[in-house]
């Protein structure tokens, strides 16, 4: 009989991942931003509103991530909101690319490597393939706004 | 064969299915999305194994034996699927790839002949996305508007908007026997009679009733019926178009190559006859053996059996899920086939199928390829357990221990 390996929920529904899924952080809606993008997910509803205020230096002061969906997309959005604040534009890239290469199962240098914070947590959902997806949505939210604000910044260079 | 009376022997039908019989994430499987696609008895798995092990060839090209054998049982399959809906004569049955394959032959087909600028295409808020887009892109080409039969809460069509909505300009309507999220099983046979008082023909979807009830297309009196093998017990990639002879006759053929001609000369064909107009190139031989077993197999339980202990069983399920606080089922008509979507308060149907995966248990979570009445219910998604004659009580209890974990998990 085939048996495959038992799988330890308590780690997707883990202390870390349920606290930001019942509080999550960062939900208001900012008045003015200097990026702001809408991603959804048709096939499961799942759906992300970021917002982005940065000041004169480019750094990040005020975030404000929406979601609506399962537990993974919002203590994901929760957690980006939270590490994303202070950081400079690049920083935020940086992070990005940290994030997805955790959720790729790749270690990075470590020096190189900003810190991910609470969201570590989040690489047990690589046990669980088809939810990854799930956790990279405010991730694409994210790399779609910066786009549009990098192109919007060249057009007025 | 045994009659309807006869005990339910479910434990003897489950070891028919070697896929039911193994332990997921150290748990024995319960398996519950048989509405996405059923699990396979041994019976069809060696017709697969036996036919591409002793008797692969194609099908009538050959005088070699093995080519005999192949057209032989191919053909049998379709006179089994004949049978299986009723149909008057065996060129009824057209082997297509699935239910959605079946509807858009009807589409391209007889669609673009008889549809033309202002015509409209009755369908209802239950459709799937099968039974959706295949008209809507009919329409937008042709000029012609889609008309929607609403729904009311308890996911049962509103037959006085149907009234209402068939008209002169109406050209077809196309709806589903048994809603594959609501569980609802619609009045077919009245709204055969109300549409063809006005002329207008009707096709059937019946992905989500073949497998769950005896399927009579003479008493519906509809013009097509459609469904999937893969949803009957049988094969992927193989699935039953039937289309009454006159209006299959008159149809042009909807792809085109060998098999669906008579003769051919560079200046022009001839097409073959029913079925074969409808078949071009070499058909799933082996899919259509496999379904002709599929089908032998669950016409032997008996479809009138079948659907009796579904109904206890959905009857059990409901009563089981409705005493759950905070569980909401999604599709409460009167007449239900046994399905059982639900949605619970704080908790995302992602969340529901990933904890009851842990348990062993395989539902679908998700829009069901039916994002208009998810809009309808104003819900982004559900949870939806759908239950075989291969599924028991126990199970059901499964399922609820399992929603219990679910709630302990985000309580
Ligand atoms: C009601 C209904 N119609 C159509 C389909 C499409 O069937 P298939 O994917 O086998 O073509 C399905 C299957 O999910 C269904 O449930």
């Amino acid at each position: 009989m085939p048996q495959l390996p038992d799988v330890p929920l308590h780690g997707l529904y883990g202390e870390s991942i349920m606290d930001h899924f019942r509080s999550p952080r960062h939900r208001s809606a900012l008045a003015s931003s200097d990026i702001e993008t809408e991603e959804f997910n048709p096939f499961c509803g799942d759906r992300v509103i970021l917002q982005i205020k940065l000041d004169d230096a480019g750094r990040i002061t005020q975030v404000s991530s929406r979601s609506e969906g399962c537990s993974i997309i919002q203590a994901t959005a929760s957690m980006m909101a939270e590490a994303l604040l202070g950081k400079s534009l690049a920083q935020a890239a940086a992070l990005d690319h940290a994030f997805r290469a955790m959720m790729r199962g790749e270690s990075l240098e470590q020096e190189s490597a900003p810190e991910l914070g609470d969201l570590v947590a989040m690489q047990v959902v690589r046990e669980y393939p088809v939810r990854i997806k799930c956790a990279l949505l405010p991730w694409l939210a994210l790399e779609v706004g910066m786009e549009s604000h990098q192109l919007g910044q060249a057009e007025r260079d | 064969m045994t009659t309807a009376t006869s005990a339910f022997d479910v434990a003897r039908i489950r070891e028919d299915f070697p896929v039911l019989q193994q332990m997921v994430n150290g748990k024995p499987l319960v398996y519950l999305d048989n509405a996405a696609t059923s699990q396979k008895p041994q019976s069809v798995i060696d017709t697969l194994v036996h036919y591409y092990t002793s008797d692969n060839s194609n099908v009538h090209r050959g005088v070699h034996t093995l080519s005999q054998r192949a057209t032989e049982d191919y053909d049998a399959a379709r006179s089994t699927a004949r049978q299986f809906l009723n149909a008057a004569s065996d060129q009824e049955i057209i082997f297509v790839k699935g239910t959605t394959d079946g509807i858009n032959l009807v589409a391209h087909s007889y669609g673009r002949q008889h549809l033309g600028p202002g015509d409209e295409i009755i369908i209802s808020t239950m459709e799937h996305h099968s039974n959706i887009i295949p008209w809507q892109v009919l329409c937008q080409e042709k000029g012609a508007h889609l008309r929607v039969i609403p729904i009311n809460d308890a996911g049962e069509l509103l037959i006085d908007e149907y009234e209402r909505l068939l008209t002169p300009r109406t050209k077809l309507v196309s709806i589903t026997h048994v809603s594959n999220v609501l569980g609802t099983i619609n009045p077919i046979e009245q709204i055969v009679e109300m549409a063809h008082s006005r002329g207008v023909p009707v096709l059937v979807d019946g992905a989500q009733a073949a497998p769950h009830m005896a399927v009579d297309v003479q008493k519906l009196g509809c013009d097509f019926y459609v469904f999937s093998g893969h949803k009957v017990c049988g094969p992927t990639g193989i699935g039953v178009l039937y289309g009454k002879s006159d209006l299959l006759e008159a149809m042009p053929p909807y792809q085109l190559g060998s098999e669906m001609i008579k003769s051919v000369t560079f200046e022009r064909t001839i097409y073959n006859d029913l079925p074969y107009k409808f078949e071009p190139g070499t058909p799933h031989i082996a899919g259509a053996i496999g379904l002709g077993a599929a089908i032998s197999y669950i016409s032997d339980i008996g479809m009138d059996r079948i659907f009796a202990y579904e109904s206890e069983l959905l009857r059990y399920g409901t009563e089981r899920l409705s005493a759950i606080g905070g569980l909401t089922l999604i599709g409460t008509a009167a007449k239900k086939g046994s399905v059982l979507s639900f949605v619970m308060d704080g908790v995302h149907p992602h969340d529901i199928g990933t904890i009851l995966d842990a348990e062993g248990i395989a539902i679908r979570t998700g829009h069901h390829c039916a994002q208009p009445l998810m809009d309808r219910f104003g819900v982004p998604a559900t949870a939806r357990a759908s239950l075989a004659f291969y599924n028991t009580k126990e199970e059901i209890d499964v399922l609820v221990k399992g929603i219990d974990r679910v709630i302990e998990v985000f309580s």
